[in-house]
Formats: C-alpha cells, sequence, structure tokens
C-alpha cells in the first residue's frame, strides 16, 4: 500500500458517515442560510435575493421580541425545574426496594412515547366541558363551573403556558432521571463510608459528596435538555398552536408559523435560532472537554 | 427536669433488633413513594384507554369513566381513514432509516474505535455536533433542499431521519468496539478466520447488544418524529402520510374524534414502549458519550 492510500483508507469506513452528515445536516444549513437573504414566495419560487430585507422585516415584527424573551423563559424554567426535580427522582430510584425494576420502566414511558401523544393527552385532559383534569378538579372544588372561561385552560396565554410547561418538564423527567441515575451508579459506595466517618449527615454527604461527583452527568443533561426543550414543537403547537395570536409561541413554532406566508422571513429566524443553537454547542465542547476522553 | 432523665439507651448498643424493624418501614416509605410516582407517570397513557374504550354517544359526558368499554373504535380504525396505509408508511421510514444508520454506523465506529488516524477527531467532533443539531433548527433548509430535487416524501424521512440519529448510533457502536479486545480478533485471524471473517464471527456478534440498542433507538425515534413529517408530507393522502401525522386527521376545524385518536394513538404508542423497555438501561450512554463515561 502506498503511503497517501494508508492515509485515505479510514475515509473509505468514514466516507457513507460523512455523506449522510453532509446531505441531512450540512447542506440544509447551507441552503437555510442562502434563503435568509432571499424573496421567496408561498410556492417556495425565488424571486432573487433581496439583502438583509427578511431579517429587517423580522425585527420589525410586533411578536419578535416577546417571542424571543418567551422562548429564553421557556427553555430555563422547563430545564430547571426538569434537572431539580430529576435529582430528587434519581435519589428514589436509586434506593433498593421490591419492584424497582417495574417502577423504572413506568418511567421511561413519556420518553419512549411520542412527545405529539402526549401532547395531545393532555390536550383532552384540560378540555374545558369534559377533559378530565377539569372534571376532578370540579368535582375537589377547584374549579367552579365546567365549560366556564375558568376551565378553558389552554385559552389563557398564562395558564396555557403553564400547562404546557407541565407537559415540556414531565415528558424531559426520564431521560434527565436516567442520565443521573447512572451518573449515581458511577459513584462508589466507599467514598460514602468515608464521608459517614467524618461526621457527615445524609443531606450534607448530598451536597458534598454526591452533587460534585453529579457534575459531569448534570452538565450533559443540562445541555441535551436545553437543545431539546429550545427545538421542542409539538408539545405548543399541539394544544394551542402558539395562540391566541403568538402569545403562547417560542421561537420554533413561530419559525413554522412564518414558513406558511414568507420562506425567506422563515429562514431568517431559523438563522437566528441556530446561531444560538451554536453559541450552546460551544459552551457545551468547552465545558465537558470531551476532547480527551475520545482520545483516550 | 428533662436534665436529670436518664440518657435513652443508644440505637448502636442494641443493633440486632432496632435495625431489623426500621429498615423495612424506611424501604417500604420509599417503595411507596416510587409506586405512586410509577403511577403519575402511567395515568396519562392509560388514560388513552379511558378515552379510546368509550362508547361515542358519552365522549360528551364529564365522566371520569364510561359507563361501559366498548372496541368499536379499536376496529373502525382500519376501515376509516386509511391508517393501515399510514402505519405501513411509518414502518417504511423507520425501518429504511434503521437500516441505513446501520449500514453507515457499523464501519465509521468500528474503524474510529479500532484506528488512530489524522482526521479521527474532527470527524467524531463532527458526528457530536449533529447530536447537537435538531432538524426542528434547520426545518426550512432541509424542505427546501428535498423538495427542490424532488425527492418524494417517504424516501427524504427515511434519509432525514438517518442522519439525526446517526450520532447516537456512532457514539454507541464506537464504544462497544472499544471495549473489545484487539488480541480477539487477531487470535482468530491467526485461527485462518481473516480480517473480514474476524469482523464477522467474533467482533459483530460480540457487539450485538449495542448493535440492537442502536437500531431499537433508531427505530423508535423515526417512528416518533413528527415536525419534519408534517412539514414534507402536508399535501399527500393520509395513507403516505406517517402515523404522527396521519392521527391528526382526527383534528378537524369544529369536532375532534377524540375516540379513533386515542385509538390509533395506542397503535402507535404501545409497540414502541415495549421496545424501548429493552433498551433501557444503555440508552443514556449512548446519548451521553463523548462527553462523560
Amino acid at each position: 500500500m502506498t503511503p497517501a492510500f494508508r492515509r485515505l483508507a479510514p475515509f473509505l469506513w468514514l466516507g457513507p458517515a460523512i455523506a449522510l452528515i453532509g446531505v441531512v445536516v450540512l447542506w440544509p444549513v447551507v441552503v437555510m442560510v442562502q434563503s435568509s437573504f432571499q424573496q421567496i414566495g408561498g410556492e417556495g419560487f425565488v424571486a432573487g435575493y433581496n439583502g438583509t430585507t427578511n431579517y429587517a422585516h423580522l425585527f420589525d415584527e410586533p411578536d419578535f421580541v416577546s417571542v424571543l424573551l418567551r422562548t429564553v423563559v421557556w427553555v430555563i424554567v422547563v430545564v430547571g425545574v426538569t434537572m431539580l426535580i430529576s435529582l430528587g427522582l434519581a435519589q428514589l430510584f436509586h434506593q433498593r426496594f421490591p419492584g424497582r425494576r417495574v417502577t423504572r420502566w413506568a418511567l421511561i414511558i413519556p420518553w419512549a412515547a411520542s412527545v405529539m401523544m402526549t401532547a395531545l393527552i393532555f390536550k383532552w385532559a384540560l378540555d374545558p366541558n369534559v377533559g378530565v383534569i377539569n372534571v376532578i378538579l370540579h368535582h375537589i372544588g377547584v374549579v367552579g363551573k365546567l365549560g366556564s372561561n375558568q376551565a378553558d385552560w389552554l385559552g389563557n396565554p398564562t395558564s396555557a403556558l403553564i400547562w404546557m410547561m407541565a407537559v415540556a418538564i414531565f415528558v424531559s423527567l426520564p431521560f434527565t432521571t436516567y442520565a443521573i441515575l447512572s451518573g449515581l451508579q458511577g459513584i462508589p459506595g466507599d467514598v460514602y463510608e468515608a464521608a459517614s466517618l467524618d461526621g457527615a449527615t445524609s443531606w450534607k454527604s448530598y451536597l458534598r459528596v454526591t452533587l460534585p461527583l453529579l457534575k459531569p452527568a448534570i452538565l450533559v443533561a443540562t445541555l441535551i435538555n436545553v437543545i431539546n426543550v429550545f427545538n421542542s414543537f409539538p408539545i405548543i403547537w399541539e394544544m394551542t398552536r402558539g395562540g391566541p395570536g403568538y402569545q403562547t409561541a417560542t421561537s420554533t413554532i413561530y419559525m413554522v408559523d412564518l414558513k406558511q406566508g414568507d420562506v425567506g422571513q422563515s429562514a431568517s429566524m431559523s438563522v437566528i435560532n441556530f446561531l444560538l443553537v451554536i453559541v450552546i454547542v460551544l459552551v457545551y465542547l468547552s465545558t465537558t472537554r470531551w476532547k480527551e476522553q475520545v482520545d483516550q | 427536669m428533662i436534665t436529670t432523665t436518664k440518657p435513652a439507651p443508644r440505637l448502636a448498643a442494641r443493633p440486632g433488633p432496632a435495625r431489623r424493624a426500621r429498615r423495612p418501614l424506611r424501604t417500604w416509605l420509599v417503595a411507596s413513594a416510587a409506586y405512586l410516582i410509577a403511577i403519575i407517570f402511567l395515568l396519562p397513557y392509560l388514560e388513552m384507554f379511558v378515552i379510546a374504550g368509550r362508547p361515542n354517544n358519552e365522549l360528551g359526558d364529564a365522566t371520569i369513566f364510561p359507563s361501559h368499554f366498548t372496541f368499536s373504535n379499536f376496529t373502525t380504525l382500519w376501515a376509516a381513514g386509511g391508517l393501515g396505509g399510514s402505519i405501513g408508511t411509518s414502518l417504511q421510514i423507520a425501518a429504511g432509516a434503521t437500516v441505513i444508520v446501520l449500514l453507515v454506523a457499523l464501519p465509521a465506529a468500528y474503524c474510529t474505535a479500532r484506528r488512530r488516524f489524522r482526521g479521527r477527531t474532527a470527524f467524531l467532533l463532527l458526528v457530536l455536533a449533529t447530536q447537537m443539531f435538531q432538524p426542528a433548527a434547520m426545518l426550512v433548509g432541509i424542505q427546501r433542499e428535498f423538495t427542490n430535487f424532488g425527492v418524494p416524501p417517504t424516501l427524504s424521512l427515511i434519509i432525514i431521519n438517518a442522519g439525526f440519529n446517526l450520532a447516537f448510533a456512532v457514539w454507541i457502536l464506537n464504544a462497544f468496539f472499544s471495549s473489545i479486545p484487539v488480541e480477539l480478533e487477531e487470535a482468530s485471524m491467526v485461527d485462518g478466520l481473516g480480517r473480514v471473517g474476524a469482523l464477522l464471527r467474533v467482533t459483530l456478534p460480540l457487539a450485538a447488544p449495542g448493535i440492537v440498542t442502536a437500531l431499537i433507538f433508531t427505530f423508535i425515534s423515526a417512528w416518533n418524529e413528527f415536525l419534519v413529517a408534517l412539514t414534507l408530507s402536508l399535501g399527500e393522502s393520509t395513507s403516505q402520510q406517517p402515523l404522527t401525522v396521519a392521527i391528526n386527521s382526527y383534528i378537524g376545524e369544529y369536532s375532534v374524534d377524540w375516540g379513533h385518536l386515542f385509538a390509533a394513538g395506542l397503535v402507535a404508542t404501545v409497540p414502541v414502549i415495549i421496545l424501548f423497555a429493552f433498551i433501557e438501561r444503555r440508552v443514556v450512554s449512548g446519548l451521553t458519550a463523548g462527553a462523560v463515561k
């Protein structure tokens, strides 16, 4: 074998993977950036380049700033609450008790099921007239009259957003809990023995021993959640379509909705979304020092 | 006075019966909390059964349970709106994506696990980057690329789902191949199997759990994918749409056919929950590999 062939041989093995990533991930980015500088009709017909007009129009949209702010709140609340609850759940499911396997299996269901189906279940359960959540709330006296405005949780932007955040947290819990659980399983038992010999109470040893050792798991779970929650679409789309108006839309919903009218402007919204994701990825790579791990 | 009372006997002084009595109590507290949480996680999906089994004339009743149960929503599912066709389309997309992922990820994972070469780190960085990018973030680009080239929706969805699940497969297979000692392969090559024979008869069988995990994970994620499917198959007839999209045809402008919707939802959900249970233990390591070992 010639040295040049020897050097290129690995790329015969990697070639198909690189081609697939090129077609599905890299090329769409190029098309997207290009489209964001083009005027494109509803049928996808390109009328030509129009410079930064799409971006200018996007920034002028009355809903643009509020949609971005809502996206930030959406991500912080959903990911933050998910992490807190998951830390508790992981601690619970890390204990030994009869039936642990079965309960862990129940825990993964929202992860395995499609998020769209879960969103539809909650949309039905919140139906003002017959939804099971409203029926129960009516029985215990929280909701006065079924079918009233009070029971129409998804018709009011604030309560709709809170319920949708709850659903987003619900579907994020399984992965996050499992990620932390696998972190917990990696902590050797003698670390705890040493801590209890030093007289640490269980709460103290959790804060001083467990949490620091869980840091890598928490970091990765947080970043994967941020990316998922940032791009989450089915929950809001199925439960409110971002409405009334754009009052419950995040940037992904807004982008999809813009696509129906103005593809170019929708592309510029995507580019902004995309830049935000890149910032997150760079933070991810620099904080986790992943390179040292793969080079081992 | 309190200060004059005798100190209570320390528990540590008689560990036998006291300990045995305390442990089960704590265990049962933990267990009941866990059972309660498990039920909370199950309830929404059990609720699908309750709605799907509700007779149509009771769908408007504000009751938690119907007065009786019917399976008519399940039986009429197949005749009504081409759901059988949608299941076929979803199966094609999920199976197609799974096959492509395996064909593409196996050589890449094997090569990066066994050899050190220039460009290896760059390649793994590229793979990691695709894991960070979701189809939603580049939807406009995906749609314009695939419609401009006139690729039919089902084929487009196969390729796109394969691309976005490649990272997981490469990571988990890379971890499995790395854990198989090279000496094992070399020994079987000496025994006359040859390089390809060693790969097929020794390495691949040992990596089987990783392969199955990658396979099921890709299948489920392609089966459940919604946004790209919705975008690319919007104008198609219901039977040409994957199940996640076709289910939405039960949602009309003025009324929703909840009975059929959740009967179809169960058909779409129950199989993947069972599949997922098989790979549950290994999935996290594939998703977080590259960052945490």
